[in-house]
């Protein structure tokens, strides 16, 4: 067994888990906004600030912003495994990693509920 | 050479074939000081080219199976000189040695009810040859040697065994009393020449295959430790006894198992006549491999061999259909299609006998000590020396081995050297150590390599010497074509002593190994042929013109070749199991 | 035309400061050779040549290498499978150091197949004669015993270029679930704990090019996916 500290689930199994159900997630997520933007070609403000004022609508965006976090750490740890072979180096960008992620989430957040 | 390094073991394993690995699982569980020395990665020995089977009467196949019948076939397929105290130990204690594979994990095939599948091979029966072809050999598709292989290097890494990998056994190393105690050895690696010390050397070196042209064995099967012992004064017995195998692929010399004749398969000639109804109208394709791979010879010399060139015939399986090809003989579809362009499920495979096992070798006892003779012919221990396996002679496939003998012979006598050395060192082994001069003696051989500055290349004198033992010591023989080729061996181990090593470089020098084994290819191939010329008689594998009939009166008996005087003599044949009557001499018909 | 234009790899650690490609002409009077043959051949005009070799059928799994581009086993791979315009590129198995010219060291390799407990393991007392399977138990581990250790498809993988260390790869991963799928092993638990790490299994990215080389048609992809699904059923 391979120890680690920095991986997001410090488990492979449910880091692998986490990165499919988040995928799924980010896709219909994805999925949803396209086909929004499809529908109402001629969107405007209250049109869209009137679709992020229901609930629903905000703990989905909620949901995609988490997997998206979740998504790019997984991700961006196991790029950074392969390609940064330098200790000092990979733990710098990974701490820089977490950071911006961390930074997103919140503000993500901030925006969603904050008005 | 004092600055050289030593290593030293309570037994050194050389070879990391089944034989050796068998031997290492039993010392490595007791706690030995053990190191098997290889000149390969052990999964890379020969043993894993090993296809049908192991035979052993383990009674699934046939609930009513017994050990001494397939002692009975052992004996006789032998032709009468099997060491029956030998045969008897090897096929009674066969099934513990092949239930410990099982249980180390082996993936045998396995019939509905679970147990292990058997299929039948050439020269099985029941009820000592009276009840018919039994179905008696244990296997893994037919890929058997592969699993036991694999199985047996994962037990030794489970049991934590010392492996010297990539290191190559130059000579053995005998102190002033003729004991053997231990041996020269080379890390191709490194090019380090280092002393191994050990109380047991034990030779797995496997067979020398590569003396013929056309050979099932792997390229490594250079009889390097037939080599070391001869060198070291040794004798060797019966040395003229080659298997030829009925069923080489023609051209590439790539076995096909005699499994696919256990299937249903069975050989043609170029009138797509079954023509071994006619040799052996019992057994058919499935009587001995030497009477077999006679008849082919002789359907090839009397003109009906197929292709162009009329010199080899099919085996026909395509009537086994693809599911059993692909269920029973996977490797088999794959190794055709490869090296004879031919798919056996629609075509039959181009077969021809090709050298297949060496039934001679170092003469041991059941426990793989191995043997020499005094003046009067009076057999003596040599001590610290074993050898097990295809490079031992014990004897139990006598003049013609039985197809899946040798595995059961690897395992069986593997595990008894394994188990003898490990009380012998318990109650205590103390050899004179080897002096200065003692280990310069086996330092010699390498050092003339070393030295070399001129002379012929390796490559064109070991395609001779694989020439003159095809063409004078094939599947029949005779008297003159024998002396030629005696001849020019005497002539060639001349120019061998003369030639040339270019390469000196030290990392991985596979030029140096190969001249290594050159040298042991060239004792082997003498003492076969000084043997073959001298057994004046028809047995087993060894067929003559000049003498088609077998001589009970005479040569009843192993032949022990004696390299320093390179001479011939005999040696009485074990005649005397403890636990059934003897099997006494018959005409030997299928 | 029957002269084959063949560069191989050449270093020699003792007398070269960096590897460096060697041209050969190779006459082979018309014949589709196996590519060990050719090698066979180059070692008769320059004796220093070093390549690994042993049973020259591809069942030992000695001689691995780069063939044009490609992974496969030398002795089983004709000329004609290979060759483009004449050329054959000879390289060392990738991701692996070099010891001399087409032999690499494969310590990390044997490392890596050690480490998932390569052998039975069963805690129950073993009965006189052997362990019953059933064909259908016994059909689980066909594609899967057969691993020759070649270790074409672990250097073939990028996930095992850039972890060997970590990365079991997929030889070793294909030996683990020959020992998960085996009816006869009972050490499933400990086995599976031992690879729920980020590394050991789940650095396979599923890309496949160990099922492209393997010379015997082994698919670890499909033994890893089966890993997961037993990690994620011990899991969950």
């Amino acid at each position: 067994m391979v120890t680690n500290i920095t991986n997001f689930g410090r488990s492979g199994l449910s880091d692998w888990l986490i990165q499919r159900i988040s995928a799924i997630i980010l896709a219909l997520y994805t999925l949803f906004i396209v086909v929004y933007l499809l529908l109402n070609p001629g969107l405007d403000y209250a049109t869209w600030s009137g679709l992020f004022a229901q609930t629903w609508m905000r703990i989905f965006s909620l949901l995609a912003f988490v997997s998206m976090a979740a998504h790019a750490w997984i991700g961006l740890w196991t790029v950074t495994t392969d390609y940064l072979k330098h200790t000092g180096i990979r733990l710098a960008v990974q701490t820089t990693i977490i950071l911006a992620i961390f930074v997103f989430l919140v503000w993500g957040i901030q925006v969603l509920w904050g008005a | 050479m004092s600055n050289m390094r030593s290593l030293t073991f309570d037994a050194i394993i050389i070879g990391g074939g089944g034989s050796g690995l068998r031997a290492a699982l039993e010392l490595a569980k007791s706690g030995k000081k053990t190191a098997v020395l290889s000149k390969v990665f052990p999964t890379r020995s020969h043993t894993v080219s090993a296809q049908g089977g192991i035979t052993c009467a383990i009674a699934s196949a046939d609930p009513n199976d017994d050990w001494r019948w397939h002692m009975y076939d052992t004996v006789k397929g032998g032709d009468y000189i099997t060491d029956q105290d030998a045969a008897e130990y090897m096929c009674s204690e066969g099934p513990k040695s092949v239930f410990e594979l099982e249980h180390m994990g082996l993936p045998f095939s396995r019939f509905d009810n679970g147990r292990i599948y058997q299929r039948p091979f050439g020269g099985q029966s029941k009820d000592y040859g009276k009840g018919g072809q039994a179905a008696r050999t244990c296997a893994a598709a037919d890929r058997t040697g592969h699993a036991l292989l694999h199985t047996l290097y994962q037990n030794n890494l489970k049991n934590h065994t010392t492996f010297l990998n990539e290191w190559y056994a130059v000579d053995l190393v005998k102190n002033a009393n003729g004991d053997v105690v231990g041996c020269i050895a080379l890390c191709i690696e490194t090019g380090e020449v280092v002393h191994v010390k050990a109380k047991a050397t034990v030779l797995a070196t496997g067979g020398a295959g590569r003396i013929y042209a056309s050979t099932t064995n792997a390229l490594i099967n250079t009889g390097d430790g037939i080599g070391m012992a001869l060198r070291a004064g040794f004798p060797m017995q019966d040395m003229e006894m080659w298997q030829f195998h009925p069923t080489g692929i023609y051209g590439a010399g790539v076995l096909v198992t005699e499994g696919c004749r256990g299937e249903g398969g069975y050989l043609i000639n170029k009138d797509g006549e079954r023509f071994m109804e006619r040799y052996a109208p019992n057994a058919k394709d499935l009587a001995g491999r030497d009477v077999v791979a006679r008849s082919m010879v002789m359907e090839i010399l009397e003109g009906r061999g197929c292709g162009e060139k009329g010199d080899h015939v099919y085996l026909k399986l395509d009537h086994l259909g693809e599911e059993v090809l692909g269920k029973r003989l996977p490797g088999i579809v794959e190794l055709s299609k490869t090296f004879a362009h031919a798919d056996p499920a629609k075509e039959p495979i181009p077969v021809v006998p090709t050298c297949h096992y060496m039934m001679g070798g170092i003469p041991t006892n059941v426990h793989g000590q191995a043997i020499m003779q005094d003046v009067d012919g009076k057999d003596h221990i040599v001590n610290g020396l074993f050898a097990c396996g295809e490079a031992a002679c014990v004897s139990v496939h006598g003049a013609n081995r039985l197809g899946g003998n040798s595995l059961l012979d690897l395992v069986v006598f593997g595990r008894a050297a394994g188990m003898f050395i490990e009380s012998a060192l318990n109650e205590g082994i103390e050899y004179l150590d080897a002096s200065e001069s003692d280990v310069d003696a086996a330092m010699a051989r390498m050092s003339r390599w070393n030295e070399s500055g001129g002379g012929e290349s390796v490559p064109s004198l070991k395609a001779e010497l694989q020439d003159i033992m095809q063409t004078s010591f094939g599947v029949f023989r005779q008297e003159d074509n024998m002396q030629e080729g005696v001849k020019k061996l005497a002539e060639l181990r001349g120019r061998i002593g003369e030639a040339h090593l270019a390469d000196k470089s030290n990392a991985f020098n596979t030029a140096r190994v190969e001249a290594l084994e050159l040298d042991n290819l060239m004792e082997v191939a003498e003492a076969t042929a000084i043997a073959a010329l001298e057994r004046k008689e028809s047995r087993g594998a060894h067929s003559r013109y000049d003498y088609p009939d077998r001589d009970d009166v005479n040569w009843l008996k192993h032949s022990m070749y004696f390299p320093t005087e390179k001479r011939v003599g005999k040696r009485d044949v074990n005649f005397k199991p403890k636990t059934v009557d003897t099997f006494e001499p018959k005409v030997r018909t299928y | 035309m029957s002269v084959l234009q063949v560069s191989v790899y050449r270093y020699n650690p003792e007398t070269d400061s960096a590897p460096y490609m060697q041209e050969f002409q190779i006459d082979t009077h018309g014949r589709d050779l196996m590519v060990l043959n050719v090698l066979e051949l180059i070692k008769e005009q320059d004796s220093s040549m070093a390549y690994r070799r042993s049973c020259r059928e591809g069942v030992c799994g000695s001689d691995g290498m780069n063939m044009n581009g490609k992974n496969g086993l030398a002795c089983i791979t004709p000329l004609s499978e290979v060759v483009k315009s004449n050329k054959l590129v000879l390289r060392p198995l990738p991701g692996l150091p070099v010891v001399r010219d087409l032999v690499v060291d494969m310590g990390i390799f044997y490392k890596q197949y050690e480490r998932i407990q390569p052998y039975l393991q069963n805690d129950e007392p073993a009965p006189a004669i052997e362990r019953l399977q059933s064909p259908e138990d016994r059909d689980k581990l066909d594609g899967l015993y057969e691993c020759i250790l070649c270790a074409c498809c672990s250097t073939s993988c990028p996930s095992f270029w850039w972890n060997p260390d970590k990365f079991v790869g997929p030889a070793g991963l294909l030996q683990a679930y020959r020992f998960l799928a085996d009816s006869r092993d009972t050490a499933t638990r400990e086995r599976l704990s031992d690879l729920e790490d980020p590394f050991s299994v789940f650095r396979c990215r599923g890309i496949m090019n160990c099922v492209a080389v393997c010379p015997k048609g082994l698919n670890p992809t499909r033994a890893i996916g089966k890993i997961r699904e037993m990690l994620l059923a011990n899991a969950t």
